[in-house]
């Protein structure tokens, strides 16, 4: 799974502030797709996958407070309680900030292992907020989680390949 | 000297648990804040000004193949579906006509009955613009807000039923919480002998459940459940559900009864919000009066 190239290289690729805030807007907007019955449950948070992703490749640049705006705007659109999302976002990204130097060692596969209890985390704080609320928690929207993780592999190729294409015509 | 020049290089603001413990603090406050005084809805609706065309933007995939897929229906479709609904027609427009001389009668009973009206309500039809997007909840939106007058605790309906209640209102755009929202409560009656109950949403899109009815009531599969009206939030006599399975079990001292509703909550595209019902507190004081033992409360949140 792992890509060719040597590993302190890769995280040293630059990323523009543009390319970052790009990115988050495109999940946001895959997250507000119409989602549907199963598929619903299913969804994976494809926002909270992104912050992940940058929160260990830009710790110092994406950080907990960008993690927290963007919990606040997913809770306007989600119409959930007002820092629901937030309190998620905040704890998911704290995780990635304890951990970003140990994942960033590992391999790809490995990397999931790492990151499921991080996002799994995010998912409890914003289901035993609903619980706390409500008086329940709806248990498929655990399955989110197992899909966003799955998703890490394909998310995390992805962002290396766009600025990496950009990037070659300009070495050739 | 190194020491200090290297600590300022990597100097970041404060600590990640600094910043943990006030992100989490500060979403602790707003939780509090919105869950126990309401006081965000003002900045709610400011943030859904920036968000809404996006999330319209979103949406408009979908809409284009809706689109697409209604104009390549077959012509034979059509030609079937002509035919269907001219019979139909015909079908309704019988009924229409016995509903016309019931309603007549009804009137002129009632005015000898001397009680109040109530049959007639403004209505102002909405389009679904999406459905639930949270896994925990059973709410749609529809495209009219404030702008069209609409307020919070207004009752969504489609031609067959209740659909839910209006629960929070955008400029644009407005919240709808299911019937089939969890706890989402309904005061009912049984249209076969009047017998009343509270119907709750069970939190799945097909099911309802009459809760606290004695084993020895008289309720059978099938049964039709209107809106009784007590609660002053619901007009009488729309339809809800229908009873859809019983089990009387001794060791319990209520039955479980579960119903199917009978809007089409997960299906339609239009709905109906009802406006205007200033004259039901009175209606419902009298009601009160007469029937003290009864159920008072039904939706959640009133306005």
């Amino acid at each position: 799974m792992s890509t060719s190239f040597p590993k302190d290289q890769e995280f040293l690729l630059p990323a523009s502030n543009t390319f970052i805030m790009l990115s988050l807007f495109a999940a946001m907007l895959l997250n507000w797709l119409p989602w549907h019955g199963i598929w619903l449950a299913l969804r994976p948070d494809f926002v909270a996958l992104v912050l992940l992703y940058w929160c260990i490749h830009k710790p110092y640049r994406i950080g907990i407070g960008i993690a927290w705006i963007m919990g606040i705007l997913a809770d306007v659109a989600d119409a959930s309680m007002f820092g629901q999302h937030a309190l998620a976002y905040t704890v998911l990204a704290f995780g990635c900030i304890v951990l970003y130097r140990r994942i960033q060692m590992l391999d790809l596969r490995l990397q999931m292992l790492q990151i499921y209890p991080v996002l799994l985390l995010a998912y409890v704080a914003y289901a035993a907020v609903h619980w706390q609320l409500h008086g329940y928690v709806a248990w498929e929207y655990f399955l989110g989680s197992v899909v966003s993780v799955l998703l890490w592999v394909p998310l995390t190729l992805l962002l290396q390949a766009i600025p990496r294409s950009r990037s070659d015509p300009d070495k050739l | 000297m190194e020491h200090t020049r290297s600590f300022r290089f990597f100097n970041r603001g404060p600590s990640p648990v600094v910043r943990l413990i006030f992100f989490v603090s500060l979403s602790m406050l707003l939780l509090f804040v919105d869950a126990r005084y309401k006081y965000l809805e003002s900045a709610r609706s400011l943030l859904s000004i920036l968000v809404y065309p996006l999330q319209r933007l979103v949406a408009v995939p979908a809409t284009l193949w809706h689109q697409a897929d209604t104009y390549f229906t077959f012509q034979s479709n059509l030609v079937s579906d002509n035919a269907q609904l001219r019979q139909q027609h015909e079908v309704d427009a019988a009924q229409l006509r016995q509903l016309q001389v019931l309603q007549a009668e009804n009137q002129h009973l009632r005015q000898l009955l001397a009680v109040q009206q109530y049959a007639d309500y403004p209505m102002q039809v909405a389009e679904i613009v999406y459905t639930e997007r949270d896994i925990f909840k059973r709410k749609l939106f529809i495209d009219k807000g404030a702008q069209a007058n609409v307020l919070a605790g207004q009752v969504v309906m489609d031609d067959s039923g209740i659909v839910g209640q209006v629960t929070r209102v955008y400029p644009w755009l407005s919240e709808v919480t299911l019937v089939t929202d969890k706890d989402h409560a309904v005061p009912v009656q049984v249209l076969r002998n009047g017998l009343r109950a509270v119907v709750f949403g069970s939190g799945d899109t097909s099911e309802l459940a009459l809760r606290y009815i004695p084993i020895s009531s008289d309720i059978q599969e099938g049964d039709v459940l209107v809106t009784s009206g007590i609660d002053g939030t619901y007009p009488p006599g729309l339809q809800v559900a229908r009873v859809s399975r019983i089990e009387r079990d001794p060791a319990y001292p209520f039955s479980r009864i579960l119903c199917i509703p009978l809007a089409g909550v997960d299906r339609q595209r239009q709905l109906l919000i009802l406006s205007g019902l200033p004259k039901l507190p009175k209606r419902n004081e009298a009601l009160v009066e007469a029937f003290p033992d009864k159920p008072k409360r039904g939706g959640r949140r009133k306005p």
